[in-house]
């Protein structure tokens, strides 16, 4: 199915697998979004889950954008698994782009907010929201490519 | 990226008439904003009961646009939606702001 520039392949109706590709782009992220929350609709999450989830799949993919992909690099692949489990839901994201500095995702500590008013940041805020809202935050190195692994869980 | 202004008394209102402050639309948002309060109202009150949802790049748009209206002059945020809310009381954003549940909260809380 070709909707908005994002493929979404989904078997049953009810908790199978979402598979969603993007080319890396700003707009292609927000509609991979919009295409992921539609595919959980049979899951009748709640506001706050969408929140949490939707915050943290944007974080994950700004971040392939601005650094996998660089302004200057061609753009390349994005995808996106979604997986429902007993406690959550289980996310792989995978591109083709350059690798995490050092081989490892940031720590994603809290922005120090006890500094002078010009000095109040204006980033870094996005690792520590993956970190703090996901589970076992996983970062692979793959044949080339990188590969994001981490859990939600539900309330329900 | 739409924004309205209108003033009242000192205060200027500024309401974002947009779903999303997203990566997408980050720089917009700040070039906007900077236009927006470029006036010089003493504070400003950002609407953002529009909003469903921001992202970290939003959330620096929202702070470089309070850093370039200067330390004398105050950005106070009003209507904030739940997923909005989530990222500045997680980031402890709302520390830094004056954040107020509706704008007509954020208009009595200041006026004079």
């Amino acid at each position: 199915m070709q909707h908005n520039g994002a493929q979404i392949v989904q078997g049953q109706p009810k908790a199978t697998d979402v598979h969603i590709s993007i080319t890396s782009g700003e707009y292609a992220v927000r509609d991979a979004l919009s295409d992921l929350l539609e595919a959980l609709r049979p899951l009748m999450l709640d506001v706050e889950e969408k929140g949490t989830i939707e915050l943290v799949l944007a974080e994950a993919m700004n971040n392939i954008v601005e650094h996998a992909y660089p302004p200057g690099d061609q753009p390349g692949p994005i995808s996106l698994t979604c997986t429902p489990e007993a406690d959550g839901l289980r996310f792989l994201i995978k591109d083709t782009g350059r690798p995490m500095p050092n081989g490892v995702t940031p720590i994603g500590l809290p922005v120090d907010l006890n500094v002078d008013f010009n000095d109040l940041p204006e980033g870094g805020f996005g690792w520590f929201l993956i970190k703090d809202l996901a589970k076992d935050v996983v970062y692979h190195r793959v044949d080339e490519a990188n590969q994001l692994t981490f859990r939600l869980s539900l309330a329900s | 990226m739409e924004l309205k202004s209108q003033q009242n008394g000192t205060m200027q209102i500024v309401s974002v008439h947009s779903a999303r402050i997203d990566a997408a639309v980050a720089i917009e948002f700040k070039d906007a904003m900077r236009q927006a309060t470029d006036s010089g109202s003493p504070i400003v009150i950002l609407d953002l009961s529009e909003v469903d949802f921001i992202d970290s790049s939003g959330l620096g748009a929202i702070v470089a646009s309070m850093k370039h209206m200067g330390r004398d002059r105050s950005l106070v945020l009003a209507g904030l939606t739940p997923t909005v809310d989530k990222v500045f009381r997680l980031t402890r954003m709302d520390s830094v702001f004056g954040v107020f549940p509706t704008l007509q909260n954020a208009l009595d809380a200041h006026a004079a």
